[in-house]
Order: structure tokens, then C-alpha cells, then sequence
């Protein structure tokens, strides 16, 4: 069969978020911890340079850098842009200038964010000082953002000065938290795989030049490189082309161990695809065996597979899919 | 004749296809979006998928929000019997110089190279924040705009251009897309609001969906495959501090000695496709590659013009290549670029043989 016009494309939102546990070495601890005490470190390459924030290897040299100094908390804008519509997760949720500030002390910037009414308020030039964020963890949003200096802000504070790093309770390592936010679609061949399943039938896709029945389809013949475009309903029934037994129980599965899980081969697909065996005993299942699929009411796919009661497939019928 | 000689074999671009970039394409897969293109690359050269020596893709997980997902796009490729196979999380034209490396060793004659990106399922400018530093940067979630916006506040500052200038790149570039099918913006765009001052929309890219091919071969294979070979006479690939304020933004040192390395000043060049997703990062590429007025900048419209990402470098190689294939160019300079404000840049100096 061959379906005369696609399904409407299938959209549904994707949440993609991961908190990476990140360790800190030693540099990246003292800073991140002198954040929390309110002290900006930086290191000293070996010509002298102060870097701030820190980084360990000189990036001229290549050397190792450990040499901590305290910063001033104060310092001069070396260049900025106006953000007029913040995003999620930005800083400040009204409009603002994000900026490199080289702090005094400071050879090299570090971005951050800066609070100011407007655009007119933000020069190149300008000096400006961290506001510190009122609850502190040690992290780089410790720094809440820079604000205006004030008159008498950094006198006597142009100077690095040497400092050993040391804190009680170092922080040694950060939680980097991300959130991304998609609106996934399957494309042409899989939102028909995925309607059609809607309606209790598995379509699977016909190459055009090897003629083989891809279930699920992708959309292209992984062999012949070329779409996949007649549409074919296969099965309802398969054969089992090979097995295992699970006897560990997964977390938030509602499924008594030992199960099966097997390959099938649906009648008319080219290849196998995989689902649980029910309806059996466990050790009862075997290479052969005849399956349908069991729906639940609203299931949006097979729950499992039982057995059909047919006589089991000869070998030769299905080696070529195992 | 070019001088190929600085390598151990001499390697050609000969094919080059790309797909019409879009806003979105919500009813292709990422394998359905990218097959026509490599269908029609190796149309070019009346190879077949199994002939080809080394297979080399580019692309981003953080792009598709699904891990390895460049494995569904092989099944484009045709990879059953297994094939000699690599893939760079990068845009396509860091896979295209590890397929020109393959062939230097010897072990392929031949590579198809393709990358591809779609934007259009999450949002690019998020997206993007994932490849900062994540302790000191990342968590402050800069978007791509805002750094871009950094640099040309740098460049205006500096004196080395203004908005006026800016938005004059925006528009030559899209000018020159009039004659480009594939563009996803082409003609007069308006210059639009700021999106992160100094930028305005017409000095930011578009976001789109897109893909592109080539097919490398080397010496005589190369000859035979395509009347006039874009020979890579030189390529390098440069990287700056990961940090941004260690960085004069203003320059681009990377580019240059990548450019260098690749023999771009050792004749003149006559095209320039520069990977300038930016207009302000236009300013500072033509400063570290020395373009002058001579030199004709982005024919195809640039970045400016359509920004698939993973793919946007790559068919700047391709489309300096493919002006040598009509006889538009003879020597020609393309130039990709990844990560915030520059920060790694590769050069390719290519070639066509004289009358
Ligand atoms: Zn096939």
C-alpha cells in the first residue's frame, strides 16, 4: 500500500537538561571561593601579567600558573553592548549592558553584566564595581553584576597584591545546571510510522532498489543510500529471531522479573525490532516462536507481544533477519 | 599550474552541492534533509556512495537536543557494507580538512565530506552558550548576539568602523545573495532594531536549516572527476584563549597565521568566501587576511545571507571552489570559523590550473 499524502507533521516540545557536576582544580577554587567571601583573585604569569578571572596555564606559554593575588573589586569597562531584551537565565531580568571589566590590579576583562537605566549610561572607559550577590555559593553568580563606581570606590586599589588562597571550607566543585528547550519533529517518515501507530498498524518503508521493509522507518535504505518512500503496513504478527531474559528490575518499570525481550521480525519487514514477550512462561520462549502484539486501551504502542498459538517458523524463513 | 607542491599529494575540491537553506523544516529528518545533497555531490562526479574512499561529517548533538545524531544521517551515505568513516562535532569544514589529512597519508583517493544543522527545533542563541567556559562564562548564559555585540563595540571604539559601515556589509552581502539560489535572505532586508546593541537584525545572521557537500580527490582522480579541479594549494586551522577578555577582539590573529601557514600572501587572491556570521567580524577578517578592494568578498552572499550552522564554513570552501570549477576565480581564499568572536579560524588557499 502506498499512503496518497502525508500525515500532518507531528511537533511536541523537548526538554533537554543536565546538571554536569564539574570539579575545580586549585586556581579555579580559590577564585570561586574568594567570590564567596567576597575577594577577587587572580594569578600572576611568569612576565607579570595579572589575569583575572584566573586561568592555570599561561595561554602564551603554556606554563602552569599558580601565583594567587588579590584585585580590586573595582575596575574600568573595555567594552560593552546593550541587551534590551534579557533571556531566561541572563544575569538581570531587566534590560542591561553585558561588559568586560578589567578590574584594577588587572591586566586582562572578565564578562559579566552590568545595571545601569540605559544605553547612555555605559561608556567604554567607564568605572564601575561588582555588586555582590546577597546570598553567596561560590560561583561566577556570586558577582550578582557590576553597578556604577561611586566617588571614592578603588583609591589605593590599583595595585595586585599577593595572596595565599587559603579559605576555610574551599569550594571544590560547581554544579553547572543547563536547560535547552526544543520543538522536536520526527520529519515525513517517522511521523507517518508514529500516525499509523495511532490507528493500531506498524508502516514500515520500502526501499525502492533493494526492495527491503524498514520498521521503524528513518526515511533513507542505510544501504543503498536512497529514500525510502512506498509505504507498507507489516505484521500485526511476527517471529521471535532472538531473545533475552531480564532479571533485573528497572527503575519506574512496573514489570515482574524475569521477563523476555526479544527481536521480531513482523510478517513483511526486512528487519527485526524489539519488544517484551508476555502471555508465556519466561523459559518457555524460543527462536521461532509466532507473536501478535497485545495493545492497551489508548496505548500509543504495543505494550508486548504474546504468543499467536501458530506452529513456530522454520529457521530458514528468518535467519536472514537475526 | 598551481603550486601544489608544498604537499605530499595534490588534493582538489571537486564537487560541491548545498540545500536551499530555510527557516525551518519541520517535515525533513535530519537524514531527509541532508540526502538530496549528497545525491547531487556525487551526481557531480557519477561516483557511487561505495566508491568513495573516506566519509567525513560535520555536525552538532546540541543543534538536534539528541545525542549521536549524526548516526542517523549515515544511513544517507549508504554505509552497509561498512565504509571508512569519521565525524567531527564541529562545522563541516574541520571534517573536510581531516578528509584532506586521510588523503595526505595515502590511504583514500577520494573523500565526500558533508555537514548540516538545524536550528529551526531549538533556539540557536542558547544553544550556543553550551561551548563557553562553563565556570567562569557559561552560567552568566551570554548568547551568541551579545558576544558578537562585544566585539563590535571593540571595533567601533576603535575606530576601525561604525553602525553606518556595519550596515553596509549587512547589505552587499545580501545584494550579492540575489544571484545565490540557495540563500535564505537575498536582496534589500531591512537593517531592523538593535538585537544586542550595536548589532541590529541586518547585522546578524540568519537562522536556518540547511546542508552542504563536497567530494575531495586527489592528483589524477581528481583531473578525471572534474574539468577544472579547485586544487587546496594550502589549509591550516588556528586556535585563541578560550577566555575573552585575554583576546583583542578587535584582531584575529588566528586567521592570520592560519592564512600563513596556508600560503594565502604568498600571490594575490582574487575571491574571498569568509565565514563573517557577524558584519563586524567581516571588518576583522578583511584586516587579518589584507583584502583590499581588489578582492571580490562573499560573491555568494555570506553567512549574512544563510548561516546553517556546522555547514556555514564548509560552503564557504565549496563555493570558492566552485567559482574555480566555472572559471570565475583562479585563486581564491575561503575561511570558516567556530566558537564566540572568532575565536578558531581555518584558512584554505584553492586553486584552479591556468589556460
Ligand atoms: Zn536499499
Amino acid at each position: 500500500m502506498t499512503a496518497a499524502s502525508p500525515p500532518e507533521i507531528l511537533r511536541a516540545p523537548l526538554v533537554v537538561e543536565f546538571p554536569f557536576t564539574r570539579s575545580l582544580g586549585p586556581v579555579q577554587s580559590a577564585f570561586l571561593t574568594g567570590l564567596r567571601e567576597g575577594v577577587v583573585l587572580g594569578v600572576t604569569t611568569a612576565d607579570g601579567k595579572v589575569m583575572v578571572p584566573p586561568v592555570e596555564y599561561d595561554p602564551v606559554t603554556a606554563e602552569e600558573i599558580r601565583d594567587l593575588v588579590e584585585v580590586g573589586a573595582t575596575g574600568t569597562v573595555t567594552t560593552w553592548a546593550w541587551n534590551g531584551s534579557p533571556r531566561r537565565s541572563q544575569p538581570l531580568g531587566t534590560p542591561f549592558a553585558w561588559v568586560l571589566v578589567r578590574l584594577d590590579g588587572a591586566d586582562t576583562a572578565m564578562l559579566h553584566a552590568l545595571d545601569v537605566p540605559g544605553p547612555d549610561a555605559v561608556h567604554t572607559g567607564m568605572r564601575v564595581r561588582v555588586r555582590w550577590a546577597a546570598e553567596r555559593t561560590g560561583a561566577i553568580t556570586d558577582i550578582a553584576c557590576f553597578e556604577p563606581a561611586q566617588p571614592g570606590d578603588g583609591d589605593g586599589a590599583a595595585q595586585a597584591a599577593p595572596h595565599d588562597g587559603e579559605f576555610a571550607d574551599a569550594v571544590t566543585g560547581i554544579v553547572a545546571e543547563a536547560r535547552l528547550d526544543y520543538t522536536y519533529s520526527p520529519g515525513r517518515a517517522q511521523t507517518a510510522y508514529i500516525a499509523g501507530l495511532s490507528e493500531q498498524k506498524t508502516i514500515g518503508e520500502r526501499c525502492p532498489s533493494c526492495h527491503k521493509v524498514y520498521v521503524p522507518p528513518r526515511g533513507a535504505c542505510p544501504t543503498c543510500g536512497v529514500a525510502t518512500t512506498d509505504r507498507v503496513e507489516v505484521g500485526p504478527a511476527g517471529t521471535v529471531t532472538t531473545y533475552c531474559i531480564v532479571n533485573i528490575k528497572a527503575k519506574n518499570l512496573d514489570i515482574e522479573v524475569p521477563y523476555v525481550y526479544a527481536h521480531i521480525a513482523l510478517d513483511g519487514a526486512g528487519l527485526a525490532l524489539h519488544g517484551r514477550i508476555g502471555g508465556i512462561p519466561y523459559d518457555q520462549v524460543r527462536m521461532g516462536l509466532r507473536v501478535e502484539p497485545v495493545w492497551t486501551d489508548g496505548g500509543r504502542y504495543p505494550d508486548h507481544y504474546r504468543p499467536t498459538g501458530e506452529p513456530d517458523a522454520d529457521y530458514d524463513v528468518y535467519k536472514e533477519l537475526i | 599550474m598551481p603550486d601544489t607542491t608544498r604537499h605530499a599529494r595534490e588534493v582538489a575540491v571537486v564537487a560541491f552541492a548545498q540545500s536551499d537553506h530555510r527557516r525551518r523544516t519541520d517535515e525533513l529528518s535530519e537524514v531527509e534533509m541532508v540526502m538530496p545533497v549528497l545525491h547531487q555531490v556525487l551526481a557531480q562526479t557519477g561516483l557511487k556512495a561505495g566508491e568513495i574512499g573516506f566519509t567525513c561529517s560535520g555536525s552538532s548533538d546540541y543543534l538536534a537536543g539528541r545525542a549521536f545524531s549524526f548516526t542517523m544521517t549515515l544511513d544517507g551515505v549508504g554505509a552497509w557494507p561498512p565504509i571508512s568513516e569519521s565525524h567531527v562535532e564541529m562545522d563541516g569544514a574541520w571534517a573536510l580538512y581531516e578528509a584532506w589529512v586521510k588523503i595526505q597519508t595515502g590511504e583514500a583517493d577520494t573523500a565526500l565530506v558533508y555537514s548540516y544543522g538545524k536550528s529551526s527545533p531549538g533556539s540557536v542563541r542558547d544553544v550556543l552558550t553550551r561551548q563557553l567556559d562553563p565556570y567562569y562564562v557559561a552560567p552568566l548564559w551570554p548568547d551568541s548576539v551579545a558576544l558578537a555585540a562585544l566585539q563590535a563595540q571593540a571595533l567601533i571604539d576603535s575606530g576601525e568602523t561604525d553602525e553606518a559601515a556595519l550596515a553596509e556589509i549587512g547589505a552587499r552581502n545580501r545584494a550579492s545573495a540575489s544571484s545565490n539560489p540557495y540563500a535564505q535572505l537575498s536582496g534589500a532586508v531591512p537593517q531592523g532594531d538593535y538585537q544586542v546593541a550595536p548589532l541590529r537584525t541586518g547585522d546578524c545572521p540568519p537562522i536556518g536549516d540547511g546542508a552542504a557537500a563536497v567530494i575531495l580527490a586527489a592528483g589524477d582522480v581528481a583531473r578525471r572527476l572534474c574539468e577544472r579541479p579547485a586544487w587546496i594549494t594550502g589549509i591550516d586551522h588556528r586556535i585563541e584563549a578560550h577566555s575573552l577578555g585575554l583576546r583583542d577582539l578587535t584582531d584575529s590573529p588566528s586567521t592570520r597565521i592560519a592564512a600563513e601557514h596556508a600560503g594565502v600572501f604568498e600571490g594575490p587572491v582574487d575571491t574571498a568566501e569568509l565565514h563573517a556570521p557577524f558584519s563586524s567580524q567581516e571588518v576583522v577578517l578583511r584586516k587579518a587576511l589584507g583584502l583590499d578592494g581588489s578582492v571580490s568578498v562573499n560573491p555568494s552572499g555570506g553567512a549574512l545571507a544563510a548561516n546553517p550552522v556546522m555547514a556555514a564554513g564548509l560552503i564557504r570552501i565549496g563555493e570558492a571552489a566552485a567559482r574555480i570549477h566555472r572559471g570565475e576565480s583562479d585563486r581564491a581564499v575561503a575561511h570558516a570559523t567556530s566558537g564566540p568572536c572568532l575565536q578558531q579560524n581555518l584558512v584554505a588557499v584553492l586553486e584552479g590550473d591556468r589556460a
